[in-house]
Order: structure tokens, then C-alpha cells, then sequence
């Protein structure tokens, strides 16, 4: 059990606390002291608790040993409050002493840790997918095997115009730097191919009712992106439905909107909703296979986006172990070896750039029936994606970091 | 006696750093931020007698507004500081106008309107306060040339600055005019009777408090480098009132020993238990109900309870 296990780590923590050590000498054949922060409070909780459940599931299947040596697991939960979540990530390095981080969560998390993180030279692999930190301002202890924000918005753009033949087209996702940065990607590809975006709507995360931003939306277009994470975009999607929407013009999703996690939730509504994501429960792959069937014996559901996120980041740790013969000591050169790395995981090979963000292929998705339960069925892969999508690296630097105000929104109608 | 008590004291908070590691460090540095935060909202609660909802709007204006000028305009630490504590005081001279057309719950709902609305401003005025992200990208400040960026020497830094505090607002209360303040909260229409302007000395009490939990905001974005909306949420004025009762309203070391309390429960407790929130009510409940006057007090009464009883032989 979790429960227990996580109860006796903690328990342990308590006691070498109050033993007044707070220094414990390292040694290359003591445990590595991993830390998971993530959120277990809060509408970003369904995600959070996933990382948890799959990063316990990784370990277990080893036996807690990751290339020899013994792996110790502590938890922080930030309640998805950026400050708070600085405070947990420094008790995690002070008083835990962890010596690399999976996660956080969510982007506002990362970005608020980041001059922590070069500070405590603390090695981390995200999850969240703050553009920045492996972008303009590099982060020399961060690297990301997920995606940044738009890695996977930028396909499914090319995707919505080239295939789905969509010209005009709405979005709409949460007002923080993950929503912003999601829905500029999709946007500027959208555009730069020929598309029009004519309107763009933020909500706040925390928002109780989505139907003054329903009330609002724009009904003679051909589509609508939806840029949520945690349960909002089962939220939206729900009173999207009950105002009657549903079937007036299409719904398509980032990779978090119809997460596995959420999509247990819905009926036959969502049947068809066509989404992008460097993963899905339903790949075609031999660790896949194994990974989604064990979570789902444990659990009872498919793994999404964030169970997926700590398997493959565990995945990525593990591989660059075994590389380093456990030696995870020498920062300088974890951070080499990690991102010089090629690994076969549950999303498929994964390879970086030099900027420590992943290289991978990308899915698109359509929500089906089978089995009784609703999954993303992979309908199109578009194979290693960088963040940079079909940008030159040096030219998309030249430009700001996506935001709420760039790329500029030209076609926006009012 | 009193003298060694004190050195004692000072003697332990100086060496702290020597003995204790990194993480209890920035723990006590922490405490000495929440200390002065609600020392300040003790000088309304417990000594004016003005139950104040909304003492979060200094800590989070002085510190968005330091962070966001040193962010947008570029300006170094010399010139934010002072212009947070400025600003920040003036707003408070201009809230405390509004605030003090009532008093008890009129002036409780009125703290806490006006604190709602500086809340909902950074949580979605994005273009300034960059919303939900809050402000990042921070520094601390190197006075002197002492870089403060490692845990020891902020901790001498915020002990420093929380030394002067605490006994600026003991001289405050000390002085004719808290005496003064004193009785306007015991007996308002007498001292009116006697010629005192009771407005004019609580709106004095409300800037001066104001001012000090803008010093509590500036330490607050420098131990942090980071400012978001939570911090001028309705939770985080709740908590200092909480701080101010549990430790004791109207004594000097209340607040500092009810802020220790409430900084321990949520930082240190809560890594062995989620709900920490339950706790502090838990922990809260008992205080009421045994020394109800809260902790310092209740504790010196309990002493000298005690010294009674072993002085007089039955």
C-alpha cells in the first residue's frame, strides 16, 4: 500500500529530524533520495495524485532500486499555490535532503521555484511545462521529458487546419502560464498556416462557474480549443454541454483537457473529441502496455498525462543511473549524461535537445468507446516533436516567450 | 533576574544559527516575519480594540508593489523599499479613513471589503500583477554589501529588522498615546468626554500598524522572491488575527509566541500531517478553552496560581 509506505517514510523523516541530524552524511551506497512534488489539494489534485500513484507503481516494479541502489521517496504537496509550493520544495531540500526533484506540477510552480532550483544546483526533472525554462532563460539543473506547453498544442494546430479543414476557431483555457502559453502555440501555427483565431478567452483556474465565459462564446466558427488541465476541462466541457452546444461546432483539446484521468467521468458526449498529447493509455508500445495494465489493475482507470509524466521522467532517471553506474552525486555530470540520454519509454523513444527539453512524437487522439470505457484512440503521430515544432530554434529565441499578448491576436472579432 | 532572562534570550536567537540546520533556520526566519506581522495587527486588535479582517492588504501591497517595481521599472533595492513602505502607508491612511466610519463588526466587514478588492486586483489586473503566476524573478536586497542570499545571514537580517520593530511598537504603546488608545478602547465616550479625538487616535494606530505589516511585506518578498495573490487572501489576514489571539491580544510577546505557534503548525506539523488545518483548530480550541486569554497571559496566570499555592501552607 501507498498509504503505509509513504506513512513509514515520512515517519522515518520525523524521526532523523528529532534525532537532530539534520545533516546525513551521503555516501555513494546510502538510498537516493528522491523527491515527488506534486499537488494533492485543489483542482489540480486529480493530476497530482496520478504522479504519486505512478511513480510508486515505477518503483515498486524495481523494487525501490534504481541501477543498484536503494530509492527513497518523499512527497510534497503544494496545493497547486505556487508560494507554497516554494516553501514544500525547499523542506523537501533542507530538511529532507533529496538530491533530485520529479516535478512539480504545474507551470506557476516551476516558474516560482526556478531561481531555487539554480540556487540549491537542485537536479530536477519536470513535469510541468514552463516554456521558458528550457527556452530563453535555460535552466542548467532542469530537464523536461513531458512537453512544454505548446510541444503538443503546435501539432494539433497543424492538424486542426491541414486535416480537419478548420479556418475559424475559438479557445478558451485556464488563466495562468500554462493556459497562456498552450494557447499562443496552438494560435501562431493555427495562423501562420492561413487559419483565424476570433476570440480568446481566459478563465481563472479557480473559477466556480464557466457560464459567463459559455455565455460569451462565439458560435459561427468551425471549432473550439480547449486549453485546461487538472478536472477543469471535465468542468467546462460539462456546462458546455448543458447549455447546449454540444454538436454546434467541434471540440478540440490540449493535452491535458480530456485527460484519461478526467475522461472517466464523461458520457457519450465526448465521444469523437479529437485532442493532441505526447501520450495516450492506448500506444502501441511493450512498456506501455505493461505500464497501463498494471495502473489499471491498481487503480481501476486508464493513466493519463500526469501518471504518464512520472513513469517516463522515472524512466529517463533510471536510464541515466544505470549510465552513471548509480552515481548521482556528481551533478555535473548527470546533467550531461541526462541530456545526452536516448531511452525507449511508455510515450516511445525519448531523446533531448540541448536546451533539456524532450524530443518525441506527439499524438493525435479521438475520444472512443471500447471496453465499456471511453479512451484516446491515437489517430495521427507526428513523430519527434522539439518545442521548437517546425521553427528554426534560433528564430523562434529572436521572439518573445508566448503569453497572453504574444503572438498578437490579429483576427480577433468582437 | 529580568536582565538575565533577557540576555538569555538574546544569547539563544543570536547562536541559533550555529546549532540548528538550514531548514530551521528559514523557519525562524519565517516566525520573525509572521511575528511582526502580527504584532502590528495586535496594536488594532489589542490595543485599540478594532478587530481588523483585512491586515494581509499591507504584507501583499508593500511587497507587490517593491516587486513589481523592481521588475517593470528596474529600480534597485534603495529605491523600492522606501517606496513600498510610502505607498504602502498612504493607502492606509486613505483605508483607514474609509474603515473607521465604524467600529467593532462595521469596521471588521469594512477591513475586509477593502482587502477583498486589493485581492481580486492582483488576482486579475494580469497585465501588472501577472495574475495567477504572481511575480517572480525577485532578489534580495545586499545591504551593506552582505549578501543575504544564504539562510544565516537573512535570519540576522529579518531578526534585526523584527528586533527594532517590536520595540518601536512597545515604545509606541508605552508612550501617553497608547494610553491614550488604551482607553479609547475601554471607555471611547469618556475619552471623547475629556477632550481626546478617539478618530484621530485610532486612524493614527491604523497607518502606524499599517506601516509596520508593510515592513512585514517587504521581509516577506525578500525572504520569498516571489509574491502571488494568496498572499493578500482573506486566509492569510485570518491567520495573523489568529496568531494575534491565540498568543494573547494586548501583551507585547502574544503575538510573536501565537505566530511561532501558527508558522510551526503550518510549515513544520504539516509535513507529517495534510490536514493541518484540522490541527491548528484542534490546537486552537484548547487554548480557548484553557487559558482563554491566550497564551502569555493565560500562562502567567497559571504561574502565579501556582506560586500561590506553594507559598501559602494550608
Amino acid at each position: 500500500m501507498t498509504f503505509t509506505r509513504r506513512r513509514f517514510i515520512q515517519a522515518t523523516g520525523a524521526g532523523a529530524a528529532a534525532l537532530g541530524m539534520p545533516t546525513i552524511a551521503q555516501s555513494q551506497t546510502g538510498p537516493i533520495r528522491v523527491g515527488l512534488m506534486t499537488v494533492k489539494t485543489g483542482p489540480l489534485a486529480s493530476g497530482g495524485i496520478d504522479m504519486e500513484r505512478a511513480l510508486v507503481q515505477y518503483l515498486k516494479e524495481r523494487d525501490y532500486t534504481l541501477a543498484g541502489r536503494k530509492v527513497e521517496l518523499f512527497v510534497g504537496d503544494s496545493g497547486g499555490v505556487p508560494a507554497q509550493s516554494r516553501t514544500k520544495l525547499q523542506e523537501l531540500v533542507e530538511r529532507d535532503k533529496i538530491q533530485i526533484m520529479i516535478g512539480p506540477l504545474d507551470t506557476a510552480s516551476a516558474l516560482a521555484s526556478d531561481d531555487y532550483i539554480r540556487s540549491a544546483q537542485l537536479l530536477t526533472l519536470s513535469v510541468a511545462a514552463a516554456e521558458d525554462m528550457t527556452q530563453r532563460k535555460p535552466n542548467p539543473w532542469f530537464t523536461r521529458g513531458t512537453s512544454t506547453s505548446s510541444q503538443s498544442a503546435q501539432p494539433l494546430a497543424d492538424y486542426c487546419y491541414k486535416t480537419l479543414k478548420y479556418r475559424r476557431m475559438v479557445t478558451i483555457a485556464d488563466d495562468i502560464a500554462y493556459g497562456h502559453e498552450m494557447c499562443a502555440g496552438f494560435q501562431r501555427v493555427f495562423e501562420d498556416a492561413g487559419g483565424k483565431i476570433v476570440q480568446k478567452l481566459f478563465s481563472p483556474l479557480t473559477v466556480p462557474d464557466y457560464g459567463t465565459y459559455i455565455a460569451q462564446l462565439k458560435t459561427n466558427v468551425d471549432g473550439i480549443f480547449l486549453g485546461f488541465a487538472g478536472s477543469n476541462g471535465f468542468r467546462f466541457f460539462r456546462q458546455f454541454n448543458e447549455y447546449g452546444l454540444r454538436g454546434k461546432f467541434a471540440v478540440v483539446g490540449g493535452m491535458t483537457a480530456f485527460d484519461e484521468a478526467v475522461l472517466r467521468n464523461m458520457g457519450d458526449e465526448a465521444l469523437g473529441i479529437v485532442t493532441s498529447c505526447w501520450y495516450s493509455a492506448e500506444i502501441e508500445n511493450a512498456i506501455n502496455k505493461r505500464f497501463a495494465a498494471n495502473f489499471r489493475v491498481d487503480w481501476g482507470y486508464d493513466p493519463g498525462f500526469y501518471a504518464a509524466a512520472t513513469y517516463v521522467e522515472a524512466a529517463v532517471l533510471e536510464a541515466t543511473l544505470q549510465a552513471l553506474k548509480g552515481n548521482i552525486e556528481d551533478k555535473q555530470a548527470f546533467m550531461k549524461t541526462v541530456r545526452a540520454i536516448k531511452v525507449d519509454t511508455a510515450r516511445g523513444p525519448v531523446s533531448f535537445d540541448r536546451y533539456g527539453n524532450v524530443v518525441g512524437s506527439v499524438y493525435i487522439r479521438k475520444v472512443e468507446r471500447k471496453d465499456a470505457r471511453l479512451v484516446n484512440s491515437v489517430i495521427y503521430t507526428y513523430p519527434n516533436v522539439s518545442q521548437f515544432w517546425t521553427y528554426k530554434p534560433e528564430e523562434f529565441l529572436k521572439n518573445p516567450v508566448y503569453s497572453r499578448d504574444w503572438p498578437p491576436a490579429k483576427n480577433l472579432e468582437s | 533576574m529580568k536582565r538575565a532572562g533577557w540576555l538569555v534570550l538574546a544569547a539563544a536567537l543570536a547562536g541559533l544559527p550555529w546549532v540548528a540546520g538550514e531548514y530551521y533556520i528559514n523557519l525562524a526566519s519565517q516566525i520573525f516575519i509572521a511575528a511582526i506581522f502580527a504584532a502590528s495587527l495586535n496594536l488594532l486588535v489589542g490595543y485599540g480594540g478594532l478587530p481588523s479582517l483585512g491586515h494581509a492588504s499591507w504584507l501583499g501591497l508593500a511587497a507587490y508593489i517593491s516587486a513589481w517595481m523592481s521588475l517593470k521599472l528596474g529600480l534597485g533595492h534603495w529605491a523600492t523599499a522606501p517606496v513600498a513602505l510610502l505607498g504602502t502607508t498612504l493607502i492606509a491612511c486613505a483605508f483607514g479613513w474609509i474603515s473607521l466610519r465604524a467600529t467593532g463588526l462595521g469596521f471588521l466587514m469594512l477591513t475586509l471589503a477593502l482587502s477583498q478588492v486589493l485581492w481580486g486586483t492582483a488576482y486579475r489586473w494580469v497585465s501588472v500583477t501577472d495574475g495567477d503566476n504572481g511575480l517572480r524573478g525577485l532578489t534580495r536586497p545586499a545591504p551593506f554589501g552582505i549578501n543575504l542570499d544564504d539562510a544565516g545571514s537573512f535570519y540576522y537580517f529579518a531578526l534585526t529588522i523584527t528586533a527594532v520593530a517590536i520595540w518601536l511598537m512597545a515604545v509606541f504603546v508605552a508612550s501617553p498615546f497608547g494610553a491614550a488608545l488604551r482607553g479609547t478602547r475601554d471607555q471611547a465616550r469618556r475619552m471623547s468626554a475629556l477632550g481626546h479625538d478617539v478618530w484621530l487616535i485610532r486612524w493614527i494606530t491604523f497607518v502606524y500598524s499599517g506601516f509596520w505589516g508593510a515592513v512585514s511585506g517587504l521581509l516577506f518578498v525578500y525572504y520569498n522572491k516571489y509574491i502571488h495573490p494568496a498572499s493578500l487572501s482573506i486566509t492569510a489576514s485570518a491567520e495573523g488575527l489568529l496568531a494575534v489571539i491565540a498568543g494573547g491580544s494586548a501583551t507585547l510577546a502574544g503575538p510573536i509566541v501565537g505566530a511561532a505557534i501558527v508558522m510551526i503548525l503550518k510549515n513544520y506539523v504539516s509535513a507529517y500531517i495534510e490536514r493541518w488545518n484540522m490541527l491548528l483548530g484542534f490546537v486552537f480550541v484548547i487554548i480557548v478553552i484553557f487559558v482563554p486569554e491566550g497564551v502569555v497571559p493565560g500562562l502567567q496566570r497559571l504561574a502565579g496560581q501556582a506560586k500561590k499555592a506553594w507559598r501559602s501552607p494550608r
